[in-house]
């Protein structure tokens, strides 16, 4: 008896233990639970509101405001409450902003403007903070400071031809550069100038697994900055196209890796990488294969007519894999110090042919599967498609016509599988999961719905023929689908990216906002209504890509004390807590600054006039969204440091008088006491009136 | 009374039995395995954390945590120690450094005993037990001390020093302080302690029983 009751007491005590160590689970991270944490955030499994029920006088608010069911419905669809997060981000350029846009869908609320290729004071790019200076700088040219970019066509990181959001690439049509933003910390990285060129627009597209960024050219001109008078154009003008070998270890392109093909002087336009069966091919689009050389008189023929009378211009397709193997081998010439794979190169080789294709084309866009080329000519009523089969069938089949440079012309007849008649001005395509090709229509102000072929159509339907359209306001350029120009597009969402709103927004004076709206194509058939107008007033977006939200693996703060984001390490050197200093080596000063909330240590320096002054200072907070700035009066400097972050200024103190700086965040309760004095003593009494 | 002592005790001088005597007894084996598992218990409680304090705010919508564990504190330190910089409190981890530092040692000291009781069974080593039974307890009282302390003794030229008089946290359950509202609660740890604490406790139970037992056998023998 006793022997049972003390097996037994042993029995139950034991489980009791064992049980209760292993329902609180042992906190190693030593953050806040998982699981917790992930209860309180409004995600989509976060089911806490009740769906269904509606509030009682939903139908009067409607009727008040005058909408229809059918704009109660596209409320719903795309409403967050607070909290919520979006499904997809958008990546657009922000144009003549010269920066990017990250944009939730389907809310299509701005969530930030990514400072890229000029100063963007909220983020301290550009106002004294090392690092964001030399990425700047990284882009100046002819002696210049370039300090603005036309930024056109974004390029998402992808592996095996899905987007693994891991970077962004985005090109500058008014300089030929191109800029490396990393999406762990959403910031430029680096810019790179085109060492032949000074414009493009044929970038950014990446190949499958982001070996190459592609950079196709646009006005031609005598490559590498050199002089020849427009009378010479067909022999000393030539245009590019250039591959930028990324580095992603690094995250960096490599320029010393990288090389530009010289191609005909025509103006190249878009282009893409090629995909699974194409794959390690590319593709461009041409205008102006007229030669066209624009007005200078009243007798000349400008260049809108004078570039648009060949009925054809020629798509370019190139084997990429085929000229990097001829560029290790060394088959180059060098400019500025740049590899160029010569023309004559190229076509000896057989790495460029040229077929026809509609004129004044945009869109060149690989079908997910890699089979299928969709071109838009914008002055053309088609989409039309060509089949990578056939273009390989006609360049073994040879015995080809040439251009007037000799690069291979293979028949239109002999590439193109279909012609879709869309309606005017066909633009950009993108795909989704079904079968289906979306376009834009410039001219009509349209989305077109069509059909493809071959292996895309499963479900019985015409191949090649238009679905539906629907109208949008107003102009539309890009397109953009979810995961849209990816092997496997998401059938989610597109947004048309219209160049003008006329009079879709409140009046705001005669320079409006370009209108982008989003379109519900998950319905499929003919419905495809237009369900939110978003206005963007900083720029004008051109292209933009959709990436599923939870690809997106961004640091909530830097991972540690001290990170420097231009190396995405840990400087040592950095100033932490209890390291802080002034030290002054002749008229040499550095300071050593950290900053917490609500002060920075020290708060006062001291200085002379004419003191060479290194400032370092770390953000050593941890909590997420607990920024500092770093402004100081009248010396254009102002940094933003995010938890973690450190980071240098250099400058000269020139000024003689007292000049307070502060924190520009508000960070706290005491954000106003959070400042300290930079005092400057004259180098002698006279010089300290200003 | 004397009964009362000679319970808590075990048998007095004239109960003493042979070794082996006792060693026969089911109760005997019994104790053995409580003070083996008790011992167990009390070291795996080194890995586990023995209290929690979650600091609620509205800008902090994932709550800030404070976790400690018997030879170290971990959780959303900096942050804390931030936040009571305003009010004039001493970072947290100058505090119970003593007892952080020789917890390890202590304990190995504490679990030692009681495996010295579970294989001697010499009834003069029951007080060996008394250490460990009182684990949970010496934490909880030294803890509650220092947050007293922390609480009390603000510096009075901290920023926010005139809104924030001296306090005494809150130790178990909900307490307010500033715009934060704080629960706190015991874990694992402190859980596998006292978990230890009543093992040991039906240890000593058992272990007296058997050794009566063995004393009356060995009486009729």
């Amino acid at each position: 008896m006793k022997r049972t009751l003390q097996v037994l007491m042993i029995a139950v005590l034991v489980p009791m233990a064992v049980f209760g160590c292993r329902r609180q689970d042992v906190d190693t991270s030593g953050q806040p639970r998982a699981e917790e944490r992930s209860a309180e955030q409004g995600d989509d499994s976060d089911d806490a509101r009740p769906g269904g029920a509606v509030a009682g006088n939903v139908d009067e608010i409607a009727s008040a405001r005058g909408l229809s069911p059918d704009d109660v419905k596209a409320a719903v669809m795309t409403y967050n409450p607070s909290g919520k997060m979006d499904e997809y981000i958008q990546f657009a350029s922000g144009g003549h902003g010269g920066q990017m846009l990250v944009i939730g869908l389907p809310s299509m609320r701005l969530l930030k403007l990514i400072a890229t290729f000029t100063p963007e004071p909220w983020q301290g790019f550009g106002y004294g903070g090392e690092a964001g200076m030399a990425v700047l700088d990284g882009g100046n040219a002819a002696n210049q400071e370039l300090r603005w970019a036309d930024t056109h066509h974004p390029a998402l990181s992808e592996t095996a031809g899905d987007y693994d959001g891991q970077f962004l690439f985005i090109g500058d049509k008014a300089n030929a550069r191109l800029a490396v933003i990393d999406l762990r910390d959403f910031e430029t990285k680096q810019i790179v100038k085109n060492p032949i060129s000074d414009g493009d627009h044929g970038g950014m597209f990446v190949t499958p697994n982001t070996e190459w960024v592609v950079e196709g050219g646009q006005y031609s001109t005598p490559l590498g900055g050199a002089y020849a008078p427009m009378s010479e154009y067909k022999d000393k003008y030539r245009g590019h196209i250039t591959f930028w070998k990324f580095d992603r270890e690094k995250g960096r392109i490599d320029p010393e890796q990288s090389f530009a093909m010289e191609v005909p002087p025509y103006w190249q336009d878009l282009c893409d990488a090629g995909k699974l069966e194409s794959e390690g091919w590319v593709f461009c689009n041409s205008i102006n294969t007229e030669l066209a050389t624009g007005k200078a008189d009243a007798d000349g023929v400008n260049f809108e007519s004078g570039a648009s009378q060949n009925d054809m211009d020629y798509m370019h397709i190139v084997n990429l894999n085929k000229a990097a193997e001829l560029v290790a081998a060394g088959k180059t010439t060098e400019l500025n110090g740049f590899k160029i794979l010569p023309l004559q190169t190229s076509i000896d080789e057989g790495v460029l042919y040229f077929t026809p294709e509609p004129k004044s084309p945009h869109g060149n866009d690989v079908t997910p599967k890699g089979e299928y080329i969709v071109v838009g000519g914008k002055l053309d009523q088609n989409a039309t498609v060509y089949s990578f089969k056939k273009i390989q069938a006609a360049i073994a089949a040879g015995n080809f016509e040439t251009d007037d440079y000799g690069v291979p012309l293979l028949p239109f007849d002999a590439t193109m599988e279909a012609q879709v008649e869309l309606g005017l001005g066909p633009l950009h395509t993108q795909f989704d999961d079904k079968g289906y090709g979306y376009t834009s229509l410039f001219l009509d102000s349209a989305v077109a719905r069509w059909t493809l072929g071959g292996s895309y159509r499963t479900d019985g339907a015409e191949p090649w023929k238009l679905v539906t359209k629907t109208p949008v306001q107003y102009n539309i350029g890009h397109l953009a689908t979810a995961e849209g120009d990816t092997v496997s597009p998401d059938g989610k969402w597109l947004v048309a990216m219209n160049k003008w709103s006329v009079d879709r927004f409140n009046n705001v004076g005669p320079l409006l906002p370009q209108n982008f709206q989003l379109l519900d194509i998950a319905s499929g058939g003919v419905q495809m209504p237009v369900i939110y107008d978003s206005p963007i007033g900083v720029g004008e977006p051109h292209y933009a890509q959709i990436i599923k939200a939870d690809k997106l693996k961004a640091f909530e703060t830097y991972p540690e004390i001290g990170w420097d984001p231009q190396t995405m390490a840990v400087d040592p050197d950095a100033p932490k807590a209890g390291t802080e200093s002034v030290v002054r080596d002749g008229n040499n000063v550095t300071v050593r600054l950290t900053a917490v909330r609500s002060h920075f240590t020290p708060e006062r320096i001291e200085l002379k006039q004419g003191d060479n002054v290194t400032l370092h200072i770390t953000n050593i907070e941890t909590a997420r969204d607990a920024t500092h700035g770093f402004a100081v009066s009248v010396h254009n400097i102002n940094l933003s440091l995010e938890p973690g972050e450190t980071e240098t200024v250099k400058f000269t103190a020139n000024q003689p008088g007292v000049f307070p700086w502060y924190c520009t965040e508000f960070c706290s309760a005491l954000h106003l006491e959070m400042v300290g004095y930079m005092l400057v003593e004259p180098s002698s009494a006279a010089a300290s009136v200003r | 009374m004397e009964r009362s002592l000679r319970a808590l005790l075990g048998a007095r001088e004239s109960d003493v039995v042979t070794v082996a005597a006792t060693a026969r007894e089911s109760g005997f084996v019994a104790s053995m395995v409580l003070f083996i598992v008790g011992a167990a218990a009390l070291v795996a409680s080194i890995f586990f954390p023995y209290w929690e304090l979650r600091l609620n705010a509205p800008q902090y919508p994932k709550g800030l945590f404070l976790t400690v564990f018997i030879d170290h504190i971990k959780g959303d330190i900096r942050e804390i120690d931030g936040l009571n910089h305003y009010i004039g409190m001493r970072p947290l981890g100058a505090a119970a450094e003593i007892e952080r530092t020789v917890a390890p040692v202590a304990l190995t000291a504490i679990v030692l005993m009681v495996l010295a009781l579970a294989f001697v069974h010499r009834k003069w080593f029951a007080p060996l037990a008394i250490p460990a039974m009182l684990m949970p307890l010496i934490f909880l009282a030294d803890m509650f001390l220092w947050m007293r302390h922390y609480g009390q003794n603000l510096d009075p030229s901290a920023a926010l020093s005139g809104a924030i008089r001296p306090f005494t946290p809150t130790i178990l359950g909900h307490g307010t302080i500033g715009q934060f509202s704080t629960d706190a609660r015991l874990l694992s740890g402190f859980w596998l302690a006292t978990a230890a604490s009543v093992l040991i406790m039906f240890g000593l139970h058992f272990r007296r029983t058997a050794r009566i037992a063995a004393a009356r056998n060995t009486a009729a023998a």
